[in-house]
């Protein structure tokens, strides 16, 4: 329990550091973070990246969502946890525009409810769906390639170069199918595809859906290096709870389509009557 | 010798109109997924326009650009009117499939409509005469088709290969959802490729006319030939579609001539080429398979 204590912690100052870093970086990874921190002085006074507030959403008639309310602050690790079928891949897709749902999604202050998903990631929201979501008939190049769409500065090269640096495996595979490879390689795969839109939020469901426990585990380890290193804040969902809360700053409870609990990772994580109740563990 | 060259030659030379009205559907299965059934008739409409063009007095070429224009529209509309309000084709394919070959009937009841039932004629783009090779005539007609057929079959390679717009249309095809999630446009990408498609058809359309008569039924055998070829090719193959359709030009041809029984069965040997590669190589000559680990 005191290492996973300490994983919080060290999060905690992985975030501090990497606002830190924004005056003396001085590279690509920087310029992202002075987007962030200026968008969150001037927008929104409370100063949130992602405010959701009474969020509803299903599918037909099956309403899964029943007013979630969630925020997400800039370079913040947030995780929300909760049983199969409480609505946590749902809340996702809402906030990312490919479902419908009602309530209010406020995004660097302003309401983005209603817009496309490829509008959003424009705006800096990027989301990684459960199944990964690779494009299998692409080549993992191509696939690092498309994730830069939205892009058009001169910095797209040596992005791939980062990722194939920090993830070899892609590297030695960059010319191989997407769909020919593990699905921890997938994931990485995934991951950094969802980053080379240079996003301010990372929406990440569910890493470890079908992973094997080392993989998911060196899966997140990449995590807590990507996100200290870009400062993109990341609202994952999870069902392995322990795991993402040694990741996460803070936390969320979802029950049948509603918050029930909130508060920081470490506190939830000390709680043994809500790891009885919620969490299964 | 030179009979069998000849023949050969005839074949290649409708095989390269195969390959371009088969170049339309792999545009379309490469940037949408899906098997265009009215690629024939849409081809066959847009030649109309050109057609239309060419005799109200524009120059043949001027005709042919507006033929590919104002084919690019219908295929554009086409999607926008009739496919996209359907759903997505990677969660419904059937109900999609379906869709095209009720444009199928639509488009030829509509072309019937404008232009009537009386086919009309379209001069050859590049004349009647003809050139001697080695004691073999080959008429100017079909080395322009070969040379259009190369210059389109280009064009497209740099654009799915070498551009950002063709990856994020090979994107949208393979996974639309993750398209979107990364930022591509998906609806505006998929209208594009039905828009190319046509305007592909048009070209296809214009060599084969006065061969044939300009008739609404102008595409409908053709367009069985041009399915061969891209089954014999791989459905996601440009390279593919041509090589596919210079061997089911020169199969339709050669075969008729030296087995008695394909005389009276045109369409039997494109047929036959169909089931063998459907039974002993599904992707094609040059088809990706498909390798999906989950």
């Amino acid at each position: 329990m005191s290492s996973a204590g300490d994983g919080v912690s060290s999060a905690g100052d992985g975030v501090s550091s990497a606002g830190d870093g924004v005056s003396s970086a001085g590279d690509g990874v920087s310029s992202a973070g002075d987007g962030v921190s200026s968008a969150g002085d001037g927008v929104s006074s409370a100063g949130h990246l992602l405010e959701v507030t009474g969020l509803s959403a299903g599918y037909g008639i099956v309403q899964v969502l029943f007013g979630v309310d969630l925020v997400v602050d800039p370079g913040e690790v947030v995780v929300v946890l909760g049983a199969n079928g409480a609505g946590k891949t749902t809340t996702l897709r809402a906030i990312s525009g490919m479902i419908s749902a009602s309530g209010q999604v406020k995004f660097l202050g302003e309401p983005v409810l209603g817009r496309r998903p490829d509008q959003l990631v424009k705006r800096g929201i990027a989301h990684v769906p459960q199944g990964r979501g690779t494009v299998t008939s692409l080549t993992v190049d191509e696939n690092l390639r498309i994730g830069a769409f939205v892009r058009s500065d001169d910095e797209i090269e040596s992005d791939i170069e980062h990722w194939y640096e920090a993830f070899p495996r892609l590297g030695e595979r960059r010319n191989q199918l997407a769909g020919s490879m593990s699905g921890g390689e997938q994931q990485m795969l995934a991951i950094s595809r969802a980053l080379m839109s240079r996003p301010k939020l990372l929406l990440l469901d569910e890493p470890s859906l079908g992973l094997a426990p080392l993989v998911t585990r060196e899966v997140f380890d990449r995590l807590v290096v990507i996100t200290e290193s870009t400062s993109t804040a990341v609202l994952l969902v999870e069902q392995n709870a322990n795991l993402a809360l040694d990741f996460a700053a803070r936390a969320y409870v979802l029950e049948a389509g509603k918050i029930v609990i909130s508060g920081a990772a470490a506190e939830l994580q000390g709680d043994a009557a809500i790891q009885k109740a919620y969490l299964g563990v | 010798m030179r009979d069998f060259l000849q023949i050969l030659l005839v074949g290649i030379g409708d095989g390269a109109v195969y390959a371009m009205l088969g170049l339309g559907l792999v545009v379309i299965y490469r940037s949408t997924g899906l098997l265009n059934f009215a690629q024939g008739e849409m081809a066959m409409f847009s030649t109309f326009i050109v057609w239309t063009m060419w005799s109200i007095g524009l120059p043949m070429w001027l005709a042919i650009l507006a033929g590919m224009a104002g084919g690019f529209g219908v295929g554009a509309l086409v999607h926008q009117v009739a496919v996209r309000p359907v759903g997505d084709p990677h969660e419904k394919p059937l109900a999609v499939v379906i869709v095209t070959i009720g444009l199928f009937l639509g488009v030829n009841g509509a072309a019937q409509l404008i232009w009537g039932t009386l086919d009309r004629s379209l001069p050859p783009l590049f004349g009647r005469g003809q050139v001697t090779v080695f004691g073999v005539a080959v008429a100017w007609q079909k080395i322009g088709a070969v040379i259009a057929l190369s210059v389109m079959v280009l064009l497209f390679y740099l654009l799915f290969q070498h551009t950002k717009l063709g990856l994020a249309m090979r994107a949208v095809a393979s996974n639309s959802e993750s398209a979107s999630l990364v930022g591509i446009p998906v609806p505006r990408l998929l209208m594009l490729g039905w828009g190319l498609a046509a305007a592909v058809g048009t070209v296809a359309g214009v060599f084969i006319a006065p061969n044939l008569g300009l008739g609404t039924n102008l595409m409908q055998l053709t367009l069985i030939f041009g399915f061969a070829a891209i089954t014999l090719g791989g459905f996601d193959s440009l390279v593919g579609a041509v090589v596919g359709g210079f061997v089911v030009g020169a199969l339709s041809s050669v075969m008729p001539r030296y087995i008695t029984i394909f005389e009276k069965m045109p369409l039997a040997p494109a047929f036959i080429l169909i089931l063998a590669v459907l039974l002993f190589r599904p992707e094609g000559l040059f088809g990706k398979k498909q390798v999906t680990r989950v």
